[in-house]
């Protein structure tokens, strides 16, 4: 196993494995949004306006394991 | 054929003294060229009842207001120049990615970390100009004095997620078109460009939304008590 393979492996891993949980975080909240809009159709500006800001939040955890991955696949510091 | 990409990657025009021009950057200076252009002729002869294009420009212009009203529950007049504008241009560069032969700046992580940082800024600077030095100090002190360096850390993070959120989403999603022409062939990526004019508008709003509400959270900490 060269530091590439690991490199490449690592980055698969952290992409796949850190994509389950936000995606399961925003089914739950878009779900619950979804209910709240259902009771209160009259508040779904704010509802839908928290759920956005809310899912940007979740989505960073996942974009942070982006970052790792293609930092490991483009700008590894221990294959130059 | 090779597929070669680079996330970090930027494309040297050409120098202007030591300093190397982007793409990105003549992208930048388009889109700004052309918003105050139409800013200029939209209000150049303004009336009570204006053209179509006054109208419009007014017409977003309160929409943008009304947005941060409701989320600030304040006067949103102070902080439009900064957070209209900041959409006004992200849904401008966000978008500028579908032309042909176009780059969209914000794909490259050098414009979020600036717009990221403009934020940083104005938040330290309406903090400090509305609650004053003190209120600014006791800010960073608030529910225990020990937890000082998780409030600064807490600043400091926040934008950078701004910034790797608003890169990451752009700069994946050119990624995946790239990946899928390269795969696939000529017609097959077009969904995913309808896909992405969607999520530029989306994380336009999400990146004003967050700056919004860190100003707001900056500015109203003392009312909030």
């Amino acid at each position: 196993m060269t530091v590439e393979m690991l490199s490449i492996i690592g980055a698969a891993l952290a992409v796949s494995v850190g994509a389950i949980g936000p995606a399961f975080a925003e089914g739950r909240a878009i779900a619950a949004a979804m209910e709240a809009i259902a009771r209160q159709p009259e508040a779904s500006g704010t509802i839908s306006r928290t759920l956005f800001v809310g899912l940007a939040m979740i989505e960073t955890m996942a974009i942070y394991c982006l970052v790792v991955a293609l930092l490991l696949l483009y700008a590894n510091p221990f294959t130059q | 054929m090779k597929l070669q990409l680079h996330p970090l990657h930027t494309e040297v025009w050409f120098h202007v003294g030591p300093v190397p021009i982007t793409a990105e950057v003549v992208t930048t200076w388009v889109i700004m060229a052309i918003l105050v252009l139409v800013s200029w002729l939209s209000m150049r002869r303004a009336q009570v009842r204006g053209g179509w294009l006054q109208s419009t420009v007014e017409v977003t212009v309160e929409a943008i207001a009304d947005q941060i009203k409701a989320i600030l529950c304040i006067d949103p007049w102070p902080y439009l120049p900064l957070l209209g504008t900041l959409f006004i241009y992200l849904v401008f560069a966000n978008l500028s990615g579908v032309l042909p032969g176009v780059v969209a700046p914000t794909a490259h992580i050098e414009t979020p970390a600036a717009l990221a940082l403009i934020v940083f800024f104005s938040v330290q600077f309406y903090g400090l100009k509305e609650q004053g030095l003190k209120g600014y100090v006791k800010g960073y002190l608030e529910p225990n004095p020990l937890l000082l360096p998780l409030n600064l850390l807490s600043q400091i993070t926040r934008s950078f997620s701004m910034m790797v959120r608003l890169f990451g989403n752009m700069m994946s999603h050119e990624f995946i078109i790239a990946i899928v022409l390269f795969l696939a062939g000529l017609f097959v990526p077009v969904p995913f460009m309808l896909l992405g004019i969607l999520i530029g508008l989306i994380q336009a709003f999400i990146f004003t939304v967050l700056a919004t509400v860190y100003v707001g959270g900056a500015v109203s900490a003392t009312e909030a008590r």
